[in-house]
């Protein structure tokens, strides 16, 4: 009979239990039914005995057949036929496995984004003679991978909400449970139907001798997250590969090490090598000396295996030989990745934990078995540069993934939630990249190399205050240029109304002026809807110094870079020393970082990205500083891409010979410390210096060439 | 009678009450509820999971780790050899349906069968052969490889098609070396035919590995089959159109939010998607059109939307919404695969996946949540909500993605045969497979030769993306043709002159002349070791070999009579350094398409734009040294060096055809070659007239086996910041460059 006992041992006592299914299960059918068709004839006494033998007969036939059928239902199919389990693994009826299969739960998941999972709560499963179906009940492990569960994002306590089911009972080893028993008591759980949408975690599947490679208690149609997997268990899509966890994790403390060589070149500390193995690996020792390093079971420290084991560890070194054991999945993986080693698996057909996201190749060596006599020579040949790499996605795996049941089991949780929501995926690098590469690498949201064609031409931002006169000849000489597709004028001052239609230059392509609300800098980022080409030229109302050859040159380049800023003028971040902060330059220099906005092409992405994705208050602090919006457009883009700017053409004076003082105000001293402190706290906010320098330009090809100027497709270029 | 009608009653009750037992229909009054509580020792109300004060037991305990042993068990070999015989037809792996050891004599080669007298094969089959045969895997010799290819056309395996080949199970049977399949690749586009369209090819493919398209997960074998895309007729051998997208509108939104248009099937596998596709459809922006108007006898079997649909599809123009809608559905159709995905993915429209259980193309290597949205049939009617949801940046991701999916993997026959070989390979040679990086970000796995390096930061492509950078330093390589007579030769200036730059790191002398090796003493003291390697064979290709001697992440590639100042030479690999995957060099050259003889022409002349840099004084990254040795035909390599010319424009081609961008040409002090050199031997060489002709040839030679013209213009050139700027010489870092 099953009982029902609390784990916490005093307070529950065993409750003798009669539920039907739940006898059925375990076996003891045959004896109940025996005794309900012994007691057939009491309930029918007064029949003639040939109607009643007609009767009994039919009974015993209905009852039979109920018999063959419940036990159909509920008899584990396992049980004979356990040995073809893992064989006949992607049968037919496996086969369309999906996770939101016709179930109604996923609906409700799709529309939080999140999966909710439930725990069943926990309790303890004993057969007819009390005997627990775990020898060890409920493990450390297992208790803390459910606790991490509860406390993440994804626990729900309501069972109707969740779509995703993990059973209290623990299967994290399947030596220490009892196949059957356990099948029998999954199918106890309210809501289990063949497994649909549940979660099983085991580390340790299979025994003596076959080591079969995934659990053996069936799991219909529930996922398993196995240690261990196979390629012939694994059912690609819809089980997670997860690590063995490695008690070692907790208790030693293994702080983060330097990538590159170390003592030993090849540790083996895999136990239980098979013979064969164990022999060609002396051979590979006897033919390379001090650089192999053979650990065995420590046999004769029986007391203090842990410690035992921590001394081996003393000893780490750099690539380590691993998995040749009996079983694929093995905890030394995690060991080895938790001492920066690089992990040399060479077991046949195992399925890497987390493959589905995980990137091995960069963490690890994979030799196939058959190759053990070469595999000094493949490790050897492999550059030690990327050796350290591996050292250093070795060591991050386990931090992120490996360190502990409860990392172990989010990891899981959320592969299934990137399957469910495929869209909404974590990137390849948020899973792969540690976080030194997260901070200092870059992708790029303009990846494809990709020239756009001329002919959509680019639209012509100007920002104006009041300058009506110069803006008009800004209008006027811009609109020489051929490629320009249209003239947007950010009226930025809200007290005057812009000039009369009638009164503006008349020009060939479309002019629009947009009045705004406030008079903001970052108005000229905005990204306005009547922006419809990519390519924008943020131009000043005052900058009426640059040529049209200048401007359709410009324009080439950025097509050639449309994910850089093409500028006119350029300018230079430097550091100071005396002073141990950054600091602007704006003098003649070698070298530049950055190019003014007052004149430049650049991707319409980036007005948004200005407008929307800034990070920290760098926006508002421009608009109320009213300085910097360039150097601001300038660390943005260049902390998305990579890239620096590209500064075409001569330097000429930017400082418009007509424009008052206050207007010309780059070589003003105030206005330097200014600009020098807006480098400084954009430093901070972005919390580091994105700035590239660079030491080039960008010029027409036949630019000063001897060559006669009439053959120049921009003659009029450096012209000061 | 009333005592039969009791005893059916008791009965019927007593049956009744089994089945009540049996179903758990009657749970047990207090025990149902405590299997389900929650335990109270520990449980705080605050908490979901209950504390334990006591220490729980580990689920692996030490002990029991230690006495696993299989040694008593069978040998692993003879595991291996049991998993061979026990893991077969449906449940092949490459561990137990391959035979690895034919790869390891000759490394991985494919063999094609001969083709037979009277059989005939289908132009696509034909050029999926052709690809193989022009591919550098393919080997004439059986016994060399180490996978095969049949020549029996089994692309259309539909019994009703007119490509079907007959008795392909005997065909097959009487092969040779078919050796039941081990180690066979088979092709497949189609198969089973209506109603069921089954995935049964109609014959016994034993343990050959199958590249199938339409496959579905059920059937796939992973890691052993792989999935192609569906490919029509009409799909280029080599080359291949390039993806539709020219610029990228922000915001990223098109016309249309969501376009299809295609065929519904009124009888058959295939139609229920289809059939409910009206439900979503707005005509506005989302736009799903169906016909019913295919096959003879569709009027037989249409049904009361037919004629309604009919009109609506006929309203919309399909190229015209695959341009300007921001996703594409692809549905199922008769099977799994539609020519939709390839249409969608080459027009920069993201594919939304609408077809369960389809292993999607070469899903093993190519990431498709970066480049595709796969949904749910079932939830077909949250398609649009779903697509709706999707942040603009992941819109443009997804759409640069599938530009760079379609040029990588898709856009020709020759790719898409070229990415199922070179995934077989990775799997043969496991420790040297390349990343998912490779794969999944450009230039792709086909440009990512992983046998060069597994090391990403061994390739120019993945600096910005790992946050490393190239060496800072170079290693130059001068390719030394004429004897070493006078001391005051161009050599042993151009040495002097690069030595002194603070970025060398060394210098190789490629001696590929026929007089023997200078003695040491000849060769000047430099600060820089200067290494002299004797070509082999003294051909031109030779140049490009990558000598062991090179460590440097950027190579100086120079001709021996090529005049170069140091300070030019600083200036060129700083700039290389911003774009390391580019050829950045002095001396310009331009192509142009001449339509009067329906042919590339070349120009040396002095031209606003260039699209090639010659390679006689260049800056490279040192992966294209390997890259052009084993990733370029021999048929071009020795053209190269039959020529002994055009070499620098073949490693043009590949660069731009890695990177699809031109060269940076950098300035130069005075002018090169032709106007300048006068004396030496190599000199006369660029005044011979058929020289030009020959680099004429050359250039349609390769842009024929390129499928297209790789080069890309510029008209730009990278001169230093204050290059001519009128201001004090001091103040200028790259003086040297503006003396004339």
């Amino acid at each position: 009979r099953e009982t029902s006992n609390t784990a916490g041992g005093g307070t529950g006592h065993a409750l003798p239990v009669r539920t039907p299914r739940f006898s059925s299960c375990f076996g003891v059918v045959m004896g109940t039914s025996v005794k309900y068709s012994s007691r057939g004839p009491a309930l029918i006494p007064r029949m003639k005995s040939k109607h009643r033998i007609y009767y009994i007969t039919l009974f015993s036939v209905v009852l039979l057949g109920l018999i063959a059928t419940g036990m159909f239902q509920f008899w584990p199919h396992s049980i004979e036929s356990s040995a073809e389990w893992t064989v006949d693994r992607r049968s037919v009826h496996d086969a369309p496995l999906t996770l939101a299969v016709a179930c109604t739960p996923a609906l409700i998941c799709a529309l939080n984004l999140l999966l909710q999972v439930y725990i069943y709560p926990l309790q303890r499963f004993v057969d007819d003679v009390g005997v627990p179906i775990s020898s060890t009940g409920l493990s450390r492990e297992y208790n803390d991978l459910l606790s991490a569960i509860s406390d993440s994002d994804f626990y729900t306590d309501d069972v109707t909400r969740a779509c995703l089911f993990v059973p209290s009972i623990d299967v994290l080893n399947q030596n220490s449970l009892r196949i059957r028993e356990t099948a029998q008591a999954l199918a106890t759980l309210p809501r289990w139907d063949k497994g649909m949408n549940h979660l099983l975690f085991n580390m340790l599947p299979g025994g003596p001798p076959d080591y079969n490679t995934a659990l053996d208690v069936p799991r219909d149609r529930a996922l398993l997250a196995g240690g261990g997997f196979s390629t012939w268990t694994y059912r690609q899509g819809y089980d997670v590969s997860i690590p063995v966890y490695s008690p070692l994790s907790d208790e030693v403390d293994l702080p983060e090490r330097q990538p590159g060589p170390r003592r030993y070149f090849i540790l083996s500390s895999q136990t239980a090598i098979h013979r064969e193995y164990r022999v060609e690996l002396e051979r590979l020792k006897e033919e390379n000396g001090e650089a192999l390093l053979l650990l065995d079971k420590c046999s004769n420290l029986s007391q203090d295996m842990a410690s035992a084991r921590k001394r081996c560890y003393k000893a780490i070194n750099m690539s380590l030989l691993t998995v040749l054991g009996a079983r694929l999945g093995q905890a030394t993986l995690s060991d080895v990745l938790q001492a920066g080693c690089v992990p040399v698996i060479m077991a046949d057909s195992y399925i890497l934990p987390f493959s589905e996201v995980l990137d091995w190749k960069r963490a690890s060596v994979v030799i196939p078995e058959e190759k053990l006599p070469e595999m000094y020579m493949i490790l050897k040949s492999i550059p030690p540069r990327q050796v350290e790499e591996m050292q250093r996605q070795a060591r991050w795996f386990w931090e992120a993934y490996f360190r502990s049941m409860r990392a172990i089991g989010l990891t899981t949780l959320q592969i299934i939630n990137d399957r469910i929501y495929p869209y909404a995926a974590c990137t390849y690098e948020h899973w792969n990249n540690p976080p030194v590469v997260k901070w200092s690498s870059v992708n790029s949201p303009l990846f494809l190399p990709l020239i756009p064609p001329r002919s959509p031409g680019f639209t012509a931002v100007v920002l104006t205050y009041d300058r009506v006169e110069s803006l008009f000849r800004v209008i006027t000489e811009i609109a020489k240029v051929p490629s320009l597709a249209k003239l947007l004028v950010v009226w930025n001052n809200q007290n005057k109304s812009p000039p009369e239609e009638s009164l503006w230059p008349k020009i060939a392509v479309p002019l629009k002026v947009v009045r705004t609300k406030e008079n903001k800098l970052s108005n000229r980022f905005f990204p306005f809807d009547e922006i419809e080409t990519e390519a924008v030229l943020a131009i000043d109302d005052d900058i009426i110094m640059l040529t049209s050859d200048e401007l359709q040159f410009g324009y080439e380049v950025w097509r050639e870079f449309p994910d850089r800023l093409v500028g006119y003028p350029g300018r230079l971040h430097l550091w100071d020393h005396e002073m141990g902060k950054w600091k602007y330059e704006s003098e003649w220099t070698n070298e530049v970082s950055m190019v003014l906005t007052g004149a430049a092409f650049y991707h319409k992405y980036f007005n948004y990205l200005y407008t929307y994705k800034m990070p920290g208050d760098i926006k508002n602090w421009v608009d109320a500083h009213m300085n910097c919006e360039d150097i601001a457009m300038n660390f943005l883009v260049a902390n998305i891409t990579g890239k620096a700017p590209i500064k075409v053409t001569p330097r000429k004076k930017f400082k418009c010979p007509e424009c008052t003082a206050i207007d010309g105000l780059s070589l003003d001293q105030t206005h330097m410390v200014e600009r020098s402190e807006c480098i400084n706290k954009f430093a901070s906010v972005f919390g580091t210096m994105p700035l590239k320098v660079v030491e080039h330009r960008a010029d027409p090809v036949l630019y000063k060439d001897d060559f006669p100027e009439k053959l120049k497709s921009f003659p009029n270029i450096g012209s000061l | 009678m009333q005592a039969k009608k009791r005893y059916l009653i008791s009965l019927l009750t007593g049956a009744f009450l089994v089945l009540l037992f049996y179903f758990g229909g009657v749970p047990g009054p207090a025990t149902g509820r405590s299997r389900y509580d929650r335990i109270r020792n520990g449980y705080r109300s605050d908490q979901p999971w209950p504390h334990f004060s006591d220490r729980l037991q580990s689920f692996n305990p030490w002990d029991q780790t230690d006495t696993e042993e299989y040694n008593i068990h069978i040998s692993p070999k003879q595991k291996r050899d049991v998993n061979t015989s026990v893991y077969k037809g449906k449940r092949c792996r490459m561990d137990s349906c391959f035979e690895f050891s034919l790869c390891k004599r000759n490394g991985f080669k494919v063999y094609v069968y001969p083709q037979q007298k009277g059989e005939k094969i289908s132009e696509s089959y034909q050029n999926i052969l052709s690809t193989i045969e022009g591919s550098r895997f393919y080997t004439s010799d059986p016994s060399q490889a180490c996978l095969f290819v049949l020549s029996l056309d089994t692309l259309d395996r539909d019994q009703l098609s007119p490509q079907y080949v007959h008795n392909l199970k005997t065909k097959v049977q009487n092969l040779p070396l078919w050796n039941n399949g081990r180690n066979h690749l088979i092709f497949n586009l189609y198969s089973g035919t209506w109603p069921d369209y089954t995935e049964d090819l109609g014959f016994d493919i034993g343990q050959a590995m199958l590249a199938k398209a339409s496959i579905s997960t059920e059937n796939f074998r992973p890691n052993f089959d792989v999935s192609i895309p569906l490919f029509s007729k009409e799909h280029p051998r080599t080359g291949g159109e390039r993806g539709y997208l020219k610029y990228n509108t922000i915001p990223p939104f098109r016309k249309y939010m969501l376009v299809f248009k295609g065929k519904r099937y009124l009888t058959g596998i295939g139609s229920d998607t289809r059939n409910a596709l009206y439900h979503v459809h707005n005509a506005e922006d989302v736009v799903l059109l169906t016909t019913c108007k295919h096959g003879k006898d569709w009027q037989k079997h249409k049904d009361a939307r037919c004629d309604k649909d009919n009109a609506e599809y006929d309203k919309y123009d399909y190229r015209e919404m695959l341009h300007n809608s921001t996703f594409c559905l692809v549905p199922r159709g008769r099977r799994l695969g539609s020519f939709r995905f390839l249409e969608a993915l080459q027009a920069a429209c993201v594919p939304v996946m609408l077809s369960n259980g389809w292993e999607l193309p070469f899903s093993e290597v190519i990431d498709w949540n970066t480049g595709a949205v796969i949904g749910d049939e079932r939830l077909l009617l949250q398609i649009p909500s779903t697509v709706r949801s999707i942040h603009q940046d992941k819109i443009l991701a997804l759409r640069l993605q599938t530009q760079f999916l379609w040029e990588a993997y898709f856009s020709s026959v020759e790719k898409i045969v070229l990415t199922t070989v070179e995934i077989i390979q990775d799997r043969v040679l496991q420790h040297t497979a390349r990343s998912n990086l490779m794969w999944n970000s450009h230039p792709g796995g086909l440009f990512t030769l992983p046998q060069y390096s597994t090391y990403l930061g061994d390739f120019p492509f993945y600096y910005a993306g790992l946050g490393i950078k190239a060496h800072p330093r170079f290693t130059a390589v001068i390719h030394a043709v004429t004897p070493l007579v006078s001391q005051s030769q161009p050599i042993l200036k151009l040495l002097m002159a690069v030595a002194k730059s603070p970025y060398c790191s060394q210098i190789i002398v490629l001696w590929n002349c026929d007089k023997p090796l200078p003695a040491k003493h000849r060769w000047p003291v430099t600060s820089v070791p200067v290494i002299v390697i004797e070509g082999e064979n003294k051909v031109m290709s030779s140049r490009f070999l990558l000598y062991e001697s090179i460590t440097n992440d950027a190579v100086l590639s120079l001709d021996e009579d090529t005049v170069l100042s140091t300070t030019e030479v600083d200036f060129a690999f700083t700039v290389w350094q911003s774009f390391p995957e580019r050829i950045v060099g002095y001396p310009a050259r331009s192509h142009f398409w001449d339509s009067n003889k329906e042919r590339w022409g070349y120009t040396s002349k002095w031209t606003n734009d260039y699209s090639m840099v010659l390679t006689g004084a260049a800056i490279y990254h040192r992966y294209y040294h390997y890259l052009y040795t084993h990733f370029l035909p021999s048929s071009l390599k020795n053209m190269v060096d039959q020529l002994a010319n055009c070499e620098d424009i073949l490693m043009n081609f590949l660069v731009s055809a890695v990177t699809k961008l031109p060269p940076i040409k950098v300035t130069q002090k005075k002018q090169y070659k032709e106007t300048m050199m006068g004396q030496s031997s190599r000199a006369s060489r660029w005044a011979d007239p058929d020289h030009f002709a020959q680099r004429q040839t050359c250039m349609n030679k390769f842009a024929s086996w390129f499928g297209a013209m790789p080069l890309v213009h510029s008209q730009m050139r990278l001169d230093p910041v204050l290059f001519k700027d009128q201001v004090s010489i001091l103040r200028k870092k790259y003086r040297e460059i503006e003396r004339l």
